[in-house]
């Protein structure tokens, strides 16, 4: 009898092993791996619907049945600029941006300044999670919370009958407040962190040359926080734009939102082109920012 | 400190007068859910806890609740994932088309949300897709997907993948490493993250009106009863359960974050 040597093979990889080598030696396809899901939700999911939506403002609408027909025509685009209707809906609806915009600047650079100048670390702290906190609360509930003060029986009034005063809520000055209240976080928090970014020395440099508070803040502080009050106003600005639930809730005005809301269900190829107003709005809006560096400051 | 006391101070009264604007509707609707009058006249005469259990016995409401808990989770769920794997993939390579992930990841909660919505919903139509809770879902996900993203993001840049590098080279393959040593360091990120997700998705209706079909999710049925006159108490107190379900997951992000003030900026883009 002979015995044969018994060799020990080499142990065996498990499986895992061998894929991990595998996919070590081939980053591309792990980031093949790892980016198909995602970017194939976004792309799919996402840059085809809005294709599919661009499609749409160019389909018509059968007269009779209201059913969308897939044929292609511009005439939606030409009613949205030859019918004055769309027109002026969409300058009130820009010029209301605008007035939310400046409105939301004015409110929000006090506290922005406060929290990142002259406040503790401790209460700046508790400001931002202070600031942070209201801007995820629901906004439809804030909305609606703003209807009830602006009612004729609501809060407002009855703070300001004691004047003799009654102030109509549900009106375009009534939504205006609304807006300002529902975007101004968005407009506080670049700001701070614009604010916070600019150094003391700068303002001390100020002070010692003899520039007395107004004017320091006014040749120092508001040009280098500038692009953080664009940061800003991409939000206010984009938000309002878009908005059709406040309007609806506040009052019986017209906005794009509205429009393109009440029209989706009978006319979906004229609430389709109608998108295209704010889309271009804000695109030429981002390109302004950007200049104005604004995306620096985001 | 160059601001002199003056200054100091009317900015202090400033910061305060801001802080009452933003609050003061917030308490005003949390008032009005006590309110036992059905007219919502200020101020409130007589208060009440009746609503609550009206609320809780309401079969529309009980629905809208439990359409938007399995919306929420559902988005919530697809976002982590997703989120995920596009912070890993932009953090640990280099590739062309790189910076056009963010803006790709951004872009639907960026673009206004009637846009999204319409978006959506014609696709859903014309692919011929139906109204559920499916169709809901996917579209919270999508804009739901960056909270996830910034917040996986901003943590994977602060860790260095060296520790990877060095957990393949003591034997470790990519599952085990993912396990004992990316995913430990993730942990509050991703939390803070899928919360963040939740909230988004929870209180959404601008999107979600176009995806939802007849079907209601609690914000939608609030849209759908507040200018009904007799369901304004009831309306009341669902406004005010949305709200405070909104605000304790951003509470625990903000928490779990806490190292790291600002650190749920990146949201600044919700709307």
């Amino acid at each position: 009898m002979t015995s044969v040597p018994y060799e020990q093979p080499p142990p065996r990889e498990g499986l895992g092993r061998r894929l991990s080598r595998y996919f070590y030696r081939h980053p591309r396809l792990s980031l093949a791996l790892l980016l198909a899901v995602p970017l194939g939700w976004l792309v799919v999911a996402y840059l085809g619907s809005l294709f599919v939506l661009l499609l749409a403002s160019v389909w018509t609408t059968d007269p009779f049945t209201s059913e969308v027909v897939h044929t292609y025509t511009f005439d939606n685009f030409r009613r949205i600029f030859d019918e004055p209707v769309y027109r002026d809906v969409a300058w009130r609806t820009i010029r209301m941006a605008g007035l939310v915009t400046i409105a939301d600047a004015v409110l929000a650079f006090p506290i922005a300044y406060y929290m990142a100048r002259v406040a503790t670390p401790r209460a700046r702290n508790i400001l931002v999670v202070a600031v942070l906190m209201p801007l995820w609360a629901s906004y439809l509930v804030k909305a609606y919370a703003w209807r009830t003060i602006l009612s004729g029986a609501g809060v407002l009034n009855w703070a300001l009958d004691p004047f003799g005063v009654s102030f109509d809520g549900y009106s375009t000055t009534g939504l205006w407040l609304v807006f300002t209240y529902l975007w101004l976080p968005f407009m506080i928090l670049p700001i701070y962190a614009g604010l916070e970014r600019i150094p003391s020395s700068l303002l001390e440099a100020s002070a010692d040359l003899g520039g007395k508070s107004l004017r320091t803040f006014w040749r120092v502080t508001l040009p280098l926080a500038f692009p953080a009050v664009v940061a800003g106003s991409i939000f206010t600005f984009s938000l309002t734009l878009g908005d059709y639930i406040a309007p609806k809730l506040i009052t019986s005005q017209q906005f794009i939102g509205t429009v393109i809301y009440d029209n989706h269900g009978t006319n979906l190829p004229v609430a389709a082109a109608f998108t295209l107003v704010p889309i271009v709005v804000m695109v030429v809006y981002l390109l302004v920012a950007r200049r104005l560096h604004a995306f620096e400051a985001l | 400190m160059v601001e002199s006391r003056l200054t100091r101070t009317l900015l202090r009264l400033g910061a305060a007068a801001t802080l009452v604007f933003i609050y003061l509707p917030l308490v005003v609707i949390a008032l009005y859910a006590f309110n036992a009058s059905v007219t919502q006249s200020w101020p409130i005469d007589e208060y009440t806890t009746k609503w609550f259990s009206t609320a809780y016995h309401d079969e529309g409401v009980r629905q809208a609740l439990w359409l938007s808990v399995r919306a929420a989770l559902g988005a919530t769920a697809v976002a982590l994932v997703l989120g995920t794997l596009a912070s890993l993939a932009v953090s640990r390579f280099d590739f062309f088309g790189r910076d056009a992930i963010s803006l790709v990841v951004i872009l639907p909660l960026a673009l206004p949300g009637i846009i999204s919505g319409l978006a959506l919903r014609t696709t859903y139509t014309t692919v011929g897709i139906d109204f559920g809770l499916l169709t809901i879902i996917i579209g919270h996900a999508t804009f739901c997907i960056v909270v996830v993203y910034n917040n996986s993001l901003a943590r994977l840049r602060r860790v260095s993948g060296s520790l990877e590098q060095a957990s393949y080279d003591l034997g470790a393959d990519a599952w085990q490493t993912f396990r004992y040593v990316t995913f430990p360091q993730m942990r509050t990120a991703l939390l803070a993250g899928g919360l963040l997700a939740f909230a988004l998705s929870w209180d959404e209706v601008v999107v979600t009106i176009f995806t939802a079909g007849a079907q209601q999710t609690l914000p939608i049925w609030i849209f759908a009863n507040l200018f009904r006159p007799i369901e304004q108490p009831v309306v009341n107190v669902v406004a005010l359960f949305v709200i405070v379900l909104s605000l304790i997951p951003v509470w625990i992000a903000q928490k779990v974050t806490a190292e790291r003030p600002g650190a749920v900026r990146g949201a600044a883009t919700r709307r």
